[in-house]
């Protein structure tokens, strides 16, 4: 996915799946700034990273792109039509697996299938969840409760719930963040080829500086009060990338870039 | 000294420290052995009391002759005598109070856990009417339904409601913001969001509030009897307590808290049934406690 670096309107690049426009948003009748003015193009295939401290609207933005809050200003874009409250062509993962203790591993990959378009189709979807299951290495834990699955594990079959209905666009908001570096480390790996595997379209929020670096094409990186992207950082570290990447003076440099753009923003 | 050290400190003719957990004595009893033995402790405590003249036999019985009653009391519930036609009375008026109680009760809490409307203008009168001791509308019960079996089951379902409605709203404000937000981004209706993430949130409180109701619809359908009349347990304790047969009332109300014990099993089998995710004695995980 070397197509972030090319140059703007060129006809090579992937057609844009995502355009916000001057999306703000504002609390308290408009004495709470959360976001102001962000901008935001995201092409088939890319995986974009937004990073910034707590507290600077990452995760307003995310629910504003994903629809489930309205932005006060501004214009969201998705596959040609306006986001306008929650879409099925858009697959989300949170911080917390949010496995339901009373669904099998399987029923509540379907969830999202039955709550859609009903039992019947959940029913007809299972080899395709099976598959994913598969895909993420939990095969045969399909009837197994969340009671069951390491912390790990729950969050591989929260992949698995966010694909099954084949979404166009995943936004993901820290969605490892509770696991430890080990695990994190390993998900990471996984949910890079899962992404590739499918040309998945992906949107991180993360607070990991390497986190975002190791697996995005374009790194947002925004500051706080009011929220705003400073700066965009494109990622030019060959595909697929490997945790050892780390250790490249060229993932140094981009982490040292991050960093101090986030310190300059700590004192805006 | 409770506490005695099973296996205290020690040095190996290694060198190595040697170092055990302390058990207390109290945690290695079995627990039906502290229990039988507890029993026995008191009774023989009781006994003591009773036939050592300290406490009139009048005021208090003695366990021998409490034993003597429930065999007699026992025996009349067997027979089939009037004392079957009392607890069958009582029996009614519980099991109509928890059914009245259950059906007013999941309704308000749906109300007022389910709407904002509800939760802003029916919450307040609920904890209003809950801190007012409901035992003084018995009077008004009985005069409004007459001294049969309604006015006990009114009051008996007055008294366990409260639980319910708070037990249910609880519950179904128990879902996180999580769980809210992927029934949201899923697309999920309100009434799909109600039945598949906040019913099945909620139903462990649900049935912690419905367990308390099971105890306390027994309680008001005894208190209804009391200051009511009618033919049932609650009656015959009054008279036998009039007439100061001690034992008689003792009995009785052993053989009373059967029928809490019943209503309260029953409730916490359906738990255990229904909530099979989250069971007493095991974590949120599921994992086994211990």
């Amino acid at each position: 996915m070397p197509s972030a670096t090319q140059t703007a309107g060129s006809d090579s690049r992937p057609t844009p799946i995502y355009e916000l426009t001057g999306v703000s948003k504002y609390y308290a009748a408009g004495d709470v700034v959360a976001l102001e003015g962000v901008d935001l193009t995201i092409r088939k295939g890319e995986f974009h990273s937004v990073i910034g401290s707590s507290g600077c609207g990452k995760s307003t933005l995310l629910k504003i792109m994903a629809g489930l809050t309205p932005p006060s200003k501004g214009r969201v874009m998705l596959a040609g039509t306006p986001v306008m409250g929650a879409r099925p062509d858009i697959g989300m993962m949170f911080q917390q697996a949010t496995l339901f203790p009373w669904r099998t591993t399987l029923e509540n990959i379907l969830l999202p299938i039955e709550v859609r378009e009903g039992k019947a189709a959940a029913a007809s979807a299972r080899p395709r969840a099976n598959a994913l299951l598969e895909l993420v290495g939990l095969k045969g834990f399909d009837q197994s409760y969340p009671s069951q699955l390491s912390g790990g594990m729950a969050q591989r079959a929260a992949i698995c719930r966010m694909l099954v209905t084949e979404p166009e666009m995943l936004l993901l908001d820290e969605p490892f963040s509770a696991l430890d570096e080990i695990t994190r480390d390993f998900m990471n790996m996984e949910l890079q080829r899962v992404c590739a595997e499918r040309n998945a379209t992906a949107f991180l929020v993360t607070h990991s500086i390497s986190e975002a670096v190791i697996l995005s094409d374009i790194v947002h990186v925004m500051s706080a009060r009011p929220g705003r992207v400073v700066r965009t950082v494109e990622i030019d570290l060959p595909r697929p990338r490997t945790l050892d990447m780390v250790t490249l003076p060229q993932f140094g440099q981009y982490v040292t870039t991050i960093r101090n753009l986030l310190d300059k923003g700590a004192f805006l | 000294m409770s506490e005695l050290s099973a296996a205290g400190k020690a040095v190996s003719p290694e060198g190595d420290t040697i170092w055990t957990e302390r058990v207390s004595l109290g945690s290695r009893i079995p627990r039906w052995l502290a229990m039988v033995v507890l029993l026995f402790v008191f009774l023989g405590l009781w006994q003591l009391v009773t036939s050592a003249g300290i406490v009139s036999p009048l005021i208090l019985p003695t366990p021998t002759s409490t034993i003597a009653d429930l065999g007699f009391v026992g025996r009349g519930l067997l027979s089939g005598n009037y004392m079957v036609a009392a607890f069958w009375v009582t029996t009614q008026e519980v099991i109509w109070g928890f059914v009245l109680a259950l059906t007013i009760g999941v309704t308000l809490g749906v109300i007022v856990g389910e709407t904002s409307l509800g939760e802003r203008a029916v919450m307040p009168y609920i904890v209003a009417i809950d801190t007012m001791p409901k035992l003084a509308f018995a009077p008004l019960f009985v005069a409004w339904l007459g001294f049969g079996i309604s006015s006990k089951v009114a009051l008996a379902a007055f008294i366990s409601v409260f639980p319910i409605v708070v037990g249910t709203a609880a519950g179904l404000h128990a879902a996180d913001e999580n769980a809210r937000m992927l029934f949201k981004s899923i697309g999920a209706s309100r009434l799909q969001t109600l039945v598949m993430l906040k019913i099945p949130t909620g139903l462990p409180q649900f049935f912690t509030g419905l367990k308390i109701a099971a105890i306390s619809v027994v309680s008001g359908a005894i208190a209804g009897e009391f200051l009511g009349g009618g033919r049932g347990f609650g009656e015959l304790i009054r008279v036998a307590a009039a007439q100061l047969d001690t034992p008689r009332v003792f009995s009785l109300i052993i053989y009373l808290s059967l029928l809490g014990l019943l209503m309260f099993g029953i409730v916490s089998w359906m738990q255990y049934k229904f909530v099979f995710w989250h069971r007493p004695g095991t974590n949120a995980n599921g994992k086994a406690a211990r």
